[in-house]
């Protein structure tokens, strides 16, 4: 507990506000893990999302920053709105029941992801890198945040469900980079997005393959390629 | 010199756009001019930069340690790209109806050409951009345009690939992304908020680093990027890329696209080796590099498939190129530079020739295929040179370079850890050297039912296209091993001497 213990008063509102964003990334990420219609799990990516961006917004009043404005109006379009549409499209065309694909349970998945993310909060809390912009919680959370997407890729057997894990491990990495590097040039923040949106783009079509291939969204039968 | 670094970053991506418009020919010619015309551009930036860096228009950089990356790059753009006219004229699928054929090929080789260029683009752009976070950015996208070349086929094999290397490889790239992060947090404690992660105030800087920063972005990198070298354990997607991939794009995977991940690794290494001391980053790499020459060595001892042995023998290479960055002795390090190099045309010609093979023969089971120094007259001796030069042979460019790490790393007092290298490298030369003699120089293959296939084959060549590549190939590894120009050797101890603490 040495992270919260840390601070010698009380958190600012900025502080406590800050944190509680982040918060509500790490929960939304749980709830990606236990959702077990795909549906459902693309609705909370665009949550979790938009939790980013408002922190970002925060980020940009709390210390006048304004380039984060930018920053946050872009990755609204294209994180809360772009991707989740271009997910739901696929989900539409490929008219595919699939429903709990998970390898566990949803107990079991759930109980490991606490362990993991518990990991990966105090792992970080003892590495003593401090930010001036946003608490060190909030850098702890965004760690849990990613190992929990790398649960939540493991765990789960199908297309989408692995891509929308990869989306949310990068929602992690926003959250990270908006504690230590909330200072970077707005325009490698742009280029990143912009790889994003390449690589949403890529996912889209190899999922579409996958889709024409096999008629269907399961990943259970990619296995012929071992040794 | 400026213009030649814009102009390898600009011809290649117009050839790209060119290639969306104009019909198979027009591309396919210029394909192969623009090939030729980048490793003419790569060389020609060999003297100056032995000397100096060049940098040109803010965003680009070349020092000594990058152009020996861009060299493999070019060389086997260039040579890819001739081998791909033949690959793609021996690729149509007997059976179908003429004219469905004609569109599907027409269709297939557009996709090609345009994939192909751009994919060799972003990895000549890898090495050139300056700094951190660009770096990423080109990485990035060699990934994904990658995967989308690696789905070409549209086999269920190349599905299953393309999905598992996008996946793998982009959550590579998202720990990859953290080290980003963490490094600019570092160099933000030194240099102010705002300044864009470039290499030369960086490494600069280097000396009063914040510790702990850096040395997380060094780990991080080494796994995130580590994913695309394909270090163990994080190798799993490159044997079925590598495998399913077209030929030419095999070729391309496995000499370029693996060094290019390593030289952004060698970049966190520069930064981290000056903030902490060589200690801790040359460990990793030492712990990476022996478990990925472990699994590999053994992975290649029972192997079915020729492309997969290939692939394997890749994982081999780079983590003989990890641990001779380990040993910190600048023979090692200049081994390691020439490895690179020798590497990338060994490699690209050992899936050249397994490409034939597998035209040839219509399967890539080692089982199924027998007696290709009789039916190929050219591209099977061919293959035995370059798997001989692959198991570091006198008198091939990679002896060269394995001898200069070995005997680097017995001076530098490396002693248990090069001799794990030697016994290692041992076993997969056993592995390799078995399977490629035993379908080349056998009469008949080992699977009974594939013996009538194989008698009914009619000696000759699939395409001339296929061999003229792999000629050029087995001729630079024996520069490379016997008479290394000077300015070549310049370039690489200069480079080495980059790695070593020394200025940039």
């Amino acid at each position: 507990m040495s992270v919260l213990a840390a601070a010698p008063t009380a958190p600012s509102v900025f502080d406590g506000f800050a944190n509680a964003v982040a918060l509500v990334v790490l929960l939304l990420e749980f709830g990606m893990l236990r959702a077990s219609l795909l549906r459902a799990q693309v609705r909370l990516y665009a949550g979790q999302s938009l939790a980013v961006s408002v922190l970002a917004v925060v980020v940009a009043i709390g210390h006048h920053v304004p380039e984060l404005y930018v920053l946050a109006a872009l990755s609204l379009a294209l994180k809360v709105i772009v991707v989740p549409l271009l997910v739901m499209r696929l989900l539409r065309d490929a008219d595919a029941e699939i429903a709990g694909s998970g390898a566990l349970g949803v107990a079991s998945e759930v109980l490991i992801s606490i362990v993991v993310a518990a990991f990966g909060f105090f792992a970080v809390g003892v590495l003593n890198i401090h930010s001036n912009v946003l608490p060190t919680a909030a850098l702890s959370l965004s760690i849990a945040v990613v190992l929990v997407a790398f649960i939540l890729m493991v765990v789960r057997r199908d297309v989408v469900s692995q891509a929308i894990g990869f989306f949310s491990l990068e929602n992690g990495v926003s959250l990270a980079s908006l504690v230590v590097a909330s200072g970077m040039p707005l325009i490698l923040e742009v280029a990143f997005l912009f790889d994003l949106l390449v690589a949403v783009v890529v996912f889209g079509v190899l999922m579409r393959t996958h889709q024409r291939r096999s008629r269907s969204l399961s990943t259970e039968h990619l296995d012929r390629l071992r040794g | 010199m400026s213009i030649v670094l814009v102009l390898l970053v600009v011809v290649p991506l117009a050839t790209t756009v060119l290639c969306a418009f104009a019909s198979h020919r027009v591309s396919a010619a210029a394909t192969v001019v623009t090939g030729l015309a980048a490793f003419a551009g790569a060389v020609a930036l060999v003297p100056t930069v032995s000397t100096r860096t060049i940098t040109a228009i803010g965003y680009l950089r070349a020092d000594a340690l990058s152009v020996v990356f861009l060299l493999a790059t070019c060389f086997l753009y260039a040579v890819t790209a001739i081998y791909s006219v033949g690959y793609l004229r021996t690729a149509g699928a007997a059976g179908d109806e003429e004219e469905e054929r004609r569109a599907y090929f027409a269709q297939h080789s557009r996709r090609f050409f345009l994939g192909f260029n751009a994919f060799a683009w972003s990895m000549m752009c890898a090495p050139l951009v300056n700094g951190m976070a660009l770096l990423w950015i080109a990485v990035e996208i060699t990934t994904v345009i990658s995967a989308l070349l690696v789905a070409l086929e549209n086999t269920e094999g190349a599905t299953e690939a393309a999905w598992k290397y996008v996946l793998i490889a982009s959550s590579g790239l998202g720990i990859g992304l953290l080290a980003t992060i963490f490094m600019y947090f570092a160099g933000a404690q030194v240099l102010g908020q705002s300044y864009d992660l470039a290499f030369d105030p960086l490494l600069a800087a280097a000396g009063r680093l914040p510790d702990t920063p850096v040395r997380l972005a060094f780990v991080l990198a080494v796994v995130g990027y580590g994913t695309k070298v394909g270090l163990f354990p994080v190798h799993t997607w490159l044997p079925d890329a590598h495998a399913e991939a077209p030929t030419p794009v095999s070729a391309l995977l496995s000499g370029s696209l693996l060094a290019v991940s390593f030289y952004a690794i060698l970049r966190y290494y520069q930064v981290a080796t000056g903030a902490l001391g060589v200690r801790f980053p040359q460990m990793v790499l030492l712990v990476f590099g022996v478990l990925s020459l472990l699994l590999a060595a053994l992975y290649l001892l029972e192997q079915q498939d020729i492309k997969r042995m290939l692939a394997y023998s890749s994982v081999e290479h780079m983590g003989i190129l990890a641990i001779a960055v380990s040993f910190g002795a600048p023979m090692a390090l200049t081994g390691a530079l020439l490895h690179v190099l020798a590497h990338a045309a060994a490699k690209g010609n050992a899936f050249m020739g397994a490409g034939v093979l597998v035209r040839k023969f219509g399967t890539k089971e080692l089982d199924r295929m027998a007696d290709g120094v009789r039916l190929l007259p050219w591209s099977g001796p061919l293959l035995v040179a370059t798997v001989l030069s692959l198991c570091a042979m006198p008198p091939f460019g990679l002896f060269r370079s394995e001898f200069q790490i070995v005997a680097g790393g017995f001076g530098n007092r490396h002693n248990a850890a090069t001799a794990v290298l030697v016994v290692l490298v041992t076993v997969a030369f056993l592995g390799l050297s078995l399977s490629t003699t035993r379908i080349l120089f056998r009469v008949r293959p080992l699977t009974a039912d594939a013996y009538h296939d194989v008698e009914n084959l009619a000696i000759g060549e699939p395409s001339w296209w296929m061999v003229v590549p792999t000629v050029a190939g087995v001729l630079v590894l024996l520069m490379l091993g016997l008479i290394p120009p000077d300015q070549l050797l310049d370039l690489l101890s200069h480079a080495a001497s980059t790695l070593h603490g020394g200025p940039a």
